[in-house]
């Protein structure tokens, strides 16, 4: 079942030095359950993209469908995981956890319990009480992700949540929100510029042409398993190469 | 027998001797500038009438503490408090609106550096005509020397802020007041306590830049007073108060900071 659809979406930026096409006319649907990422050349329109699901800005000319409906303000239905991890550093993680439900004014019971559950279940139970910087870099993202589901939204958006960790967690955190997001069966939007971490952990690769962005080309390795995995497979190399030459041609 | 320290206790004790040491030299200073400054004035080294000294000034402080000491003190610290409240509560409230509306924001912004740089003291005939020569205009002066800086202060903090933490919010549905409340505040509680801080400087100026101008009581009265008759002894022992008045006020801003640090 189709969850998102971006239909015939551009995008102008209005400054006061110049215009920026940074997106013409994109089209892309997304399946229920589907974990998309988005790949391009660095500064051709991935964050516009997600910035316009998140309904922060509107297009200039297209629109975006979430379930049908098009999306023309932040509503909450939206999670939002970027590069760094913006956890509260006066909230601990529990309560950083619970912040979503508390803006929606859903902090009830039961989504208090379903939080607790979310950290028991993946590895924060004993740092519920502990402040952000008590964890580690990769833990931290792992809350944060946690925050994000906390308020049940209906997509996940990462804006390349992975580049400021060093190389050893990133692996391990890839693994980690890639294990959670399927096991939540949530959809996800990654934006990145790694094409390794597309590949080990998209169903679905869309590559972006350079500014103003348009789809080129959309790819479905079909390797499966854990992103691990998925780099030891003996297609993966095959993979790389392909895309690689889509993106700097 | 005497016992090994380990590398850890060694670390602790030499910390703790020079902490005491570094004490013990402040104090000494103190007792030789005050020893120094009695000695002086007993050989007849300077002229006390002009320097007074420690003796003169104990004196002066027992007789005044029989008379109505305590009237002036908290005369000139109730001002002080007031002043400091009002211009820390109203200068917030006002960054919150200027934040709030950028359209009031950027209409205001140049009459706010101009006030910023007016010296304050020369509205001071215009407070006593409207305020009337009292409280009232002491505690107006004190207001606005101190509300401009906490205006900027607190404004410039908020203006900081992430804006990806702003946004991530705006996703998950927050509403300006909830950005406000549960951001914008909590993150700017480093920067409000240096914004107290300056206003403890800052409003003890004012008040005694007001008490000069207009007033009956209070320690800036004693000092022009004091200045007026030329009673030295009143003058000093006056500045004295006031030194260790401003001190307090400063300590309890850094005992609240130190609680705050320790809750978050
Ligand atoms: N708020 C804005 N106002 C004006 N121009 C903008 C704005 N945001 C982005 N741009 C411009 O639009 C283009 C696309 O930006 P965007 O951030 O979407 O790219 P990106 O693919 O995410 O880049 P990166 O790889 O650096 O993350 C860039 O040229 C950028 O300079
Ligand atoms: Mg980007």
């Amino acid at each position: 079942m189709e969850i998102l659809k971006i239909d015939n979406v551009s995008l102008i930026y209005q400054t006061d030095e110049a215009e920026t096409h940074a997106l013409n006319d994109v089209n892309l649907s997304i399946e229920d359950g589907e974990f998309v990422a988005i790949i391009g050349p660095s500064g051709c329109g991935k964050t516009t993209i997600l910035t316009l699901i998140s309904g922060l800005m509107k297009p200039t000319s297209g629109a975006i469908y979430l379930d049908g409906k098009v999306i023309d303000k932040p509503v909450g239905d939206i999670g939002y995981m970027l590069q760094r991890d913006h956890l509260f550093p006066w909230r601990t993680i529990l309560s950083n956890a619970l912040l979503g439900p508390e803006l929606q004014k859903k902090k009830t019971p039961e989504t208090v319990a379903y939080v607790n559950e979310l950290i028991e279940k993946y590895g924060l139970g004993e740092f519920k009480k502990a402040y952000p910087r008590q964890l580690s870099g990769g833990m931290r993202q792992r809350a944060a992700l946690i925050r994000t589901l906390a308020y049940r939204p209906k997509i996940l958006l990462l804006d390349e949540p992975f580049s400021a960790l060093d190389y050893q967690t990133r692996l391990a955190v890839c693994d980690d929100v890639h294990r959670i997001i399927k096991s939540e069966k949530k959809t996800a939007v990654l934006v990145t510029h790694d094409i390794s971490e597309a590949i080990s952990l998209a169903d679905r690769i869309v590559v972006l042409s350079a500014r103003p962005a348009t789809v080129k080309k959309i790819y479905e390795p079909g390797i499966e398993g854990t992103p691990l995995k998925r780099r030891e497979d003996k297609s993966f190399s095959r993979w790389f190469d392909t895309i690689y030459k889509d993106i700097s041609t | 027998m005497k016992k090994i320290l380990t590398l850890r206790e060694q670390y602790l004790l030499d910390k703790r001797k020079n902490k005491i040491k570094i004490i013990a030299i402040q104090l000494a200073v103190l007792i030789l500038f005050f020893g120094l400054w009695e000695l002086l004035a007993q050989t007849g080294a300077i002229d006390p009438f002009f320097t007074s000294s420690p003796s003169r000034m104990l004196k002066t402080l027992k007789t005044l503490a029989g008379q109505d000491l305590f009237k002036h003190i908290g005369t000139t610290l109730l001002e002080c408090i007031c002043g400091f409240i009002i211009a820390t509560v109203a200068g917030t409230v006002i960054a919150i609106l200027l934040w709030w509306s950028s359209t009031l924001r950027k209409v205001t912004e140049p009459y706010i550096v101009v006030l910023n740089s007016l010296p304050k003291i020369a509205l001071g005939p215009v407070i006593i005509i409207w305020m009337g020569a009292g409280y009232g205009a002491i505690i107006t002066m004190t207001v606005l020397i101190c509300i401009i800086v906490t205006i900027m202060s607190v404004l410039a903090g908020f203006m900081e802020c992430d804006e990806d933490k702003i946004l991530l919010m705006r996703a998950m549905g927050a509403n300006k007041f909830q950005i406000l409340f549960k951001l914008l505040l909590p993150s700017s509680i480093p920067n409000l306590i240096s914004v107290l801080k300056i206003n403890v400087g800052l409003s003890w100026v004012g008040v005694i830049m007001g008490e000069y101008l207009v007033s009956s009581a209070g320690l800036g009265y004693l000092i022009i007073y004091g200045g007026q008759v030329f009673k030295l002894d009143l003058v000093m022992a006056s500045t004295l108060i006031l030194c260790l008045l401003a001190a307090l006020m400063y300590f309890s801003v850094a005992l609240v900071e130190k609680h705050v640090k320790k809750s978050r």
